[in-house]
């Protein structure tokens, strides 16, 4: 040891130190054979200078708010601006996500999102016979734009910035949200929000589709169009790894497969027309914050670097904004455990740390309860003030980018990086992202890497404390946990006759008609959707008129 | 043919709206690991299809996953299309994220077991084999 303590570079290098200290004979055993991530990926004893020997300090790192972003967009991180707290929050019927909302908002949330129910994400009505069993169950029931007014009732949408996770059906949730700002009296040039909008993630992993994958793409770029013209300050993709990471992704999955996909994007926009210093900077992305501390802050350091030089490269960006990107991050809803459930408020703050960590822009930590059912308000509120703990308390908000230069760190997001370029040369090569989820590329990559992750689990290579290892024959920790129950669907059903009977008919026929008419004629369908949305047809109707045109998609056999 | 060497046939099966299939694909490929023939119905199943291709793929076993809280309306349906259509003991097993609570009436009404997040699947293929009915 006293060799160490000397400390010549030349003495620290770390072959001397594996050589000297640690063998013959190893001073200290170690525990196992080998270390991995949670990926499944090997992690070596020691990172060093070596390890970053090919890090272009001016190029590669740079500062805070400097191409290509490694350390961040903003030059102040937070010391400027906090993240914004952005808890998705979704149950039951309008009324009752309302009066969650207004609580999160009353505790301090500075954003809101919106978790819609199954049917309203497949596009189906509460009266579907498709729905029975589903409605209000995994997010909150709206069937049409009565529901949405109820959702958004007394929450002014110029003020608040709200997040939509909707896909298939997009385009009908943006016009409803476009039309309840509109009854409150604002310029839809002031309002802002995001919408989720990222079908290609739904093919890959999430699995909430209705039409084929070129025809739902045309309706992104429909949305892309329209937002970039009239609603400027909009977000109109979050282009998302949450779900595939969920579906059993690694991290570098995750990364390379989310910004392949928002490669994709910026093809199909640029292809009909639009100005990428327009339309990029709008569009945002959304990662998982999974257990593996160190390999969840590369991977986000990692998506910032590449998605700078893909603007500048690839589409010859020039503008900043364009360049810069911008994330939301949720906890891993896959690492919570039904046992021991209390054990989740540690894991969920470990992750969130990791999120504040990489540089998110806004955070969603999970509910210790989610494992279990949607969670309660006391759920929520602790999910809620651990953010809190994290931005207020810890001080890891005082400096921009703390672990920066660290050597693991710093070699870590840099295999990332070249891991992510390998997949996407695979991915163009094959023709690009719509074509490779046409083969099946993406989907059977993320299918086998649960399975390699679920056997490492059985065989006790990955621990999940209280579930393979200190686990408790009788639970300690009792939780009550939400109830949704069918009184959800009766009070949706009354609604939605009584939608059905006040509106007038024959405009909401004509609405649809020009809707399929606009859709046949590869037509910009916004416009005809707000028309339907504002005569009160419903969701189901209107998602019905789209597949009389488009189809629907049918999953290959993977 | 010996019965004794005749394969396990297993039907998992993916009712109702959610796109979750992770935990679907992985059984499925245990099962199959484990030496079993499984039929994999696909996403957004109703309980009649379910019940029709557990028929005609004449399977012993019925593992259904759902993590969406639409178990108490679905599985019963299952159950009772399989019993309708004569198979008796066929087995039923479900898997998903179910409430403790609700676990005793879903066994009533002839799920033989309930597997929550965590089961590991070598457990799982231990169950089916010592549960399913041997054919006469």
């Amino acid at each position: 040891m006293q060799e160490i303590n000397e400390g010549t570079s030349e003495q620290l290098a770390p072959e001397r130190w594996e050589e000297q200290i640690l063998k013959p004979p190893l001073p200290l055993g170690e525990r196992k054979a080998s270390f991995q991530t949670v990926s499944l990926e090997e992690v070596r004893r020691l990172y060093s200078p070596s390890d970053i020997n090919d890090i272009d300090l001016e190029n590669d790192l740079a500062i805070p708010g400097q191409f290509p972003y490694t350390r961040g967009i903003h030059a102040t991180g937070y010391r400027g601006k906090l993240w914004t707290i952005r808890q998705f929050a979704g149950f039951g019927t309008p009324e009752e996500t309302n009066q969650r909302f207004k609580y999160l908002l009353k505790e301090g949330q500075t954003g809101l999102s919106v978790a819609y129910d199954l049917p309203a994400l497949m596009g189906y009505d509460a009266d579907s016979q498709l729905s029975e069993g589903e409605v209000g169950k995994c997010g909150v029931a709206v069937s049409s734009l009565a529901d949405m007014e109820a959702l958004f009732d007394g929450i002014p949408l110029e003020e608040v910035t709200v997040s939509q996770t909707i896909n298939a059906p997009a385009s009908v949730f943006l016009a409803m949200y476009l039309v309840v700002a509109e009854k409150q009296g604002t310029d839809w040039k002031k309002i802002s929000g995001t919408l989720q909008n990222d079908i290609l993630k739904e093919y890959i992993a999430q699995k909430e589709w209705i039409y084929p994958i070129r025809s739902s793409m045309k309706l992104v770029v429909d949305t892309l169009e329209f937002c970039t013209n009239h609603v400027p300050r909009y977000n109109p993709i979050s282009v998302s790894g949450y779900h595939i990471r969920e579906a059993g992704a690694t991290a570098l999955q995750e990364l390379a497969f989310t910004l392949r996909d928002g490669i994709e994007y910026v093809h199909w926009g640029v292809r009909a027309g639009l100005d990428i210093e327009q339309f990029v900077p709008r569009i945002s992305f959304f990662f998982n914050a999974h257990n593996d501390f160190f390999e969840e802050i590369a991977k986000y350091r990692a998506a910032r670097r590449i998605w700078a030089r893909v603007m500048r490269d690839r589409f010859g960006a020039q503008n900043e904004r364009t360049m810069q990107l911008r994330f939301h991050t949720q906890t891993a809803g896959v690492s919570l455990t039904v046992q021991q459930p209390l054990n989740n408020i540690a894991r969920v703050a470990i992750q969130a740390l990791a999120g504040v960590l990489g540089g998110t822009q806004s955070l969603h930590t999970d509910a210790y309860d989610e494992a279990l059912a949607l969670p309660t308000d006391s759920a929520a509120l602790i999910a809620l003030r651990t953010q809190q703990i994290i931005a207020e308390e810890t001080g890891v908000t005082n400096t921009v980018d703390p672990l920066g230069g660290s050597y693991f760190v710093e070699a870590l997001t840099t295999k990332m990086e070249k891991g992510a370029l390998d997949y996407f040369e695979r991915i163009d090569a094959m023709g690009g992202m719509v074509d490779a989820v046409e083969q099946g590329f993406p989907q059977r990559e993320v299918q086998e890497s649960a399975y390699q992750y679920q056997k490492a689990l059985e065989r006790g290579n990955q621990t999940i404390v209280g579930v393979n290892k200190y686990a408790m024959e009788d639970e300690p920790q009792q939780v009550s946990t939400m109830v949704i129950d069918e009184s959800v669907r009766q009070h949706q059903l009354e609604r939605l006759e009584r939608t059905r009977t006040k509106r007038d008919s024959g405009e909401v026929n004509r609405s649809l008609d020009k809707l399929r008419e606009a859709a046949q004629q590869g037509d910009n369908t916004m416009p005809a959707t707000i028309e339907a949305v504002r005569a009160y047809a419903t969701l189901g109707e209107i998602c019905s008129a789209l597949r009389d045109v488009y189809g629907i998609y049918e999953e290959p056999a993977i | 043919m010996d019965q004794s060497l005749r394969k396990i046939r297993v039907l998992v099966a993916k009712p109702g709206l959610d796109g979750h299939d992770r935990g679907a694909k992985v059984i499925a490929r245990a099962l199959r690991d484990a030496g079993m023939e499984v039929i994999y119905t696909g996403l957004r199943q109703t309980p009649e299809m379910i019940a029709a291709a557990a028929l005609q793929e004449d399977v012993d076993a019925v593992g259904v996953s759902i993590l969406s809280g639409a178990h108490n309306t679905l599985c019963p349906r299952i159950v009772s299309l399989l019993r309708d259509q004569g198979m008796k003991d066929t087995l039923v097993v479900l898997g998903g994220i179910v409430p403790q609570e609700d676990i005793p009436k879903l066994k009533q009404l002839g799920v033989a077991e309930i597997f929550l997040p965590g089961t590991s699947t070598q457990d799982i293929a231990k169950f089916i084999r010592e549960n399913v009915k041997p054919r006469e």
